[in-house]
């Protein structure tokens, strides 16, 4: 078996505002290339492992035990020096929102460039060539014009495709991406979702996929991690894990997507009593843990 | 701009222009105060004080007098100030330089160190040098130019007296300048003894009336610094290697200035009224305290020549302001 790219080990987080927990004993492997996706609803703590893996979490929340290994050494107690060479080139970020991710003050190209020169050390003009050919990989038609557009130039979709290109500049070993699709037309959303997995493919890059829908990660993710209330319900191959959910909450939320089929039956929500036997198992996890 | 934007906003300065000069004319001609009753000797007679009126056209109606003073300021003749005896024009045009030099020298010791507050600021957030700041900021803010003309006063020209308390330079001083604008002929000349004196004379009141300036600018812009460092795009330039220097200085600070630029805009023109009372406190020879000895004289053409100079500078500073904020977005510049 090979080495995984990243292991998260018993990771614990608390919220320094009530003391209670955000994530508690969350543990996955992935594998090089591998995407997984990390899918529950708001608060299950899908966001909370992301920002932990890059180092971002907000002073209201904090680490209470466990380790993340990225390639066998523990990022939460690396040296700032060592996190600063992986963070930003082995590690790096597809964010939620194209609007906000992008400084609407400087211009495309620029933005795109500066990644390349400080952590890669290139020159102004190789920096540029990797950028045409890396716009040329996530399909942007006319490199020149965008290269030298502002970001409210272009189209919420065109954004992401810059934002995609400039996660996988810097050949990451990690890519991880933030609810990418969410802030996008559902007709865009499956273009964006196939670049991620086209340059995933060519990259040999391993994703998180953070998600809250079933849908998304059918179609672009390896495996899947479902989290409720920051406690890992259910894991494994993402064929698995739709065709034949262990938990109950698994087998309710795949219930409860759209199903496209069947136009005429409408939505079913999770049912109460779903919930009410999660909340007792996880209460009864944390009583076992303590 | 296009050529006519220029137009337009030409058009509109001048309107408020006349619109000023109408609100100022009849605002002092309803007002108490007579400009005759300040000049005559106690020996003079009724008579004497009617010919008076008559010579100034005093008698005649404020409607009559106000098409004779527009239809002369066409002409670019601003009339003669009754007290000094003297054209308004070459008036306004000796005192002035002096306090664009003063207020000019103000702004850039407001933004420049209000700026580099700001920016101390939003690099030591969430540590204790930042509450420390803004307490210091804080108690700036609270003091207006003329408390700080007179803690000056105090503090560098009596108890530590490094500072000259009056005046523009020293009277040894030679005066043979080719322009009213000092300190930037002397700059141009090379000429440091005289730069470095007017400067000495010109510390206090730029002090008091660029400390206020400094402590809003600070406050405004770390508070929008502050907002511009969460956004995702500083999160994806810390990613990439920026240092928090250039995450702020070239990342956020060209988002966050706007709000900034705007009040900078508005907090200049106050400070030009501020040097009313600042310059009458250090003697300083500007408009500002010219302006004082008009009032206190009633002359009216002065006063009127005055408040036209006040608003063309207020008129020019706006549309500079807005010129600026424009360039800065590149919405405005990159449709």
């Amino acid at each position: 078996m090979t080495k995984p790219v990243l292991s998260v080990e018993a990771l614990s987080a608390l919220s320094a505002r009530n003391g209670t927990y955000v994530l508690s004993d969350v543990s996955l492997t992935l594998q090089p290339g591998e995407v997984r996706g990390l899918v529950g609803e708001s608060g299950a703590g899908k966001s909370t492992i992301a920002k932990a893996v890059l180092g971002i979490l907000p002073s209201t929340i904090r680490i209470a035990g466990g380790w993340i290994r990225f390639e066998g050494d523990d990022l939460l107690t690396a040296r700032p020096s060592v996190l600063r060479n992986l963070l930003g080139r082995d590690i790096t970020l597809i964010p939620q929102d194209p609007q906000t991710a992008l400084n609407p003050a400087r211009r495309i190209g620029a933005q795109l460039t500066d990644g390349l020169r400080l952590k890669l050390g290139m020159n102004a003009a190789s920096a540029r060539a990797r950028a045409f050919q890396l716009m040329d990989e996530v399909q942007i038609r006319d490199p020149a014009r965008v290269f030298d557009s502002f970001p409210h130039q272009l189209s919420g979709g065109m954004r992401q495709r810059i934002l995609i290109a400039q996660a996988f500049a810097p050949n990451p070993k990690l890519v991880i991406a933030d609810e990418p699709t969410t802030a996008l037309d559902v007709t865009v959303q499956k273009e964006i979702l196939r670049l991620v997995r086209r340059m995933q493919e060519a990259h040999g890059t391993a994703v998180i996929f953070v998600t809250h829908d079933l849908g998304v990660v059918a179609k672009i993710c390896d495996s899947v991690t479902l989290l409720y209330s920051g406690h890992v319900i259910e894991q494994g191959a993402t064929a698995d894990l739709i065709e034949r959910p262990r938990h109950a909450y698994t087998r309710a939320l795949i219930a409860a997507g759209p199903r496209y089929d069947r136009p005429g039956q409408g939505l079913q929500p999770v049912p109460e009593r779903v919930f009410a036997d999660l909340r007792k198992e996880i209460g009864q996890r944390e009583t076992a843990d303590v | 701009m296009t050529a006519s934007d220029f137009l337009s906003r030409l058009l509109a300065a001048l309107l408020t222009l006349f619109g000023v000069g109408v609100v100022i004319f009849c605002l002092l001609r309803v007002v108490p105060g007579d400009p005759i009753a300040m000049m005559i000797s106690p020996s003079a007679t009724p008579a004497d004080i009617t010919a008076l009126r008559a010579h100034y056209g005093l008698d005649r109606s404020i409607f009559e007098q106000f098409v004779i003073w527009i239809g002369d300021v066409a002409q670019g003749d601003f009339g003669r100030s009754i007290s000094l005896k003297r054209p308004v024009v070459e008036l306004v045009g000796e005192r002035l330089p002096a306090s664009l030099e003063l207020v000019f020298a103000a702004l850039i010791f407001g933004v420049v160190s209000g700026g580099l507050i700001a920016v101390a600021g939003t690099l030591s957030r969430k540590t204790p040098v930042e509450p420390l700041l803004d307490l210091i900021n804080g108690l700036f803010l609270a003091v207006p130019d003329f408390i700080w003309a007179l803690a000056l006063v105090l503090l560098f020209g009596v108890l530590w007296p490094v500072f000259p308390l009056s005046g523009r330079m020293d009277p040894s001083v030679s005066t043979d300048f080719a322009t009213p604008f000092y300190l930037i002929e002397s700059m141009i000349r090379l000429n440091l003894a005289v730069m470095l004196d007017i400067l000495g004379h010109m510390a206090m009141p730029v002090l008091a009336l660029g400390l206020p300036l400094a402590s809003i600018i600070a406050r405004t812009l770390k508070e929008a610094l502050n907002e511009a460092m969460v956004q995702d795009y500083v999160l994806l330039g810390r990613l990439k290697g920026m240092s928090e220097m250039r995450l702020v200085l070239g990342e956020a600070l060209r988002n966050a200035v706007g709000p900034t630029l705007s009040l900078t805009g508005v907090q200049f023109t106050f400070m030009i009224g501020g040097t009313v009372i600042v310059e009458r406190i250090f003697s300083f020879p500007g408009i500002g305290s010219m302006a004082i000895d008009a009032v206190i004289n009633r002359d009216l053409p002065l006063i009127q020549g005055i408040i036209l100079a006040f608003g063309t500078l207020f008129i020019a500073i706006n549309i500079i302001v807005d010129a600026l904020s424009n360039r800065l977005n590149p919405r405005q510049t990159h449709g």
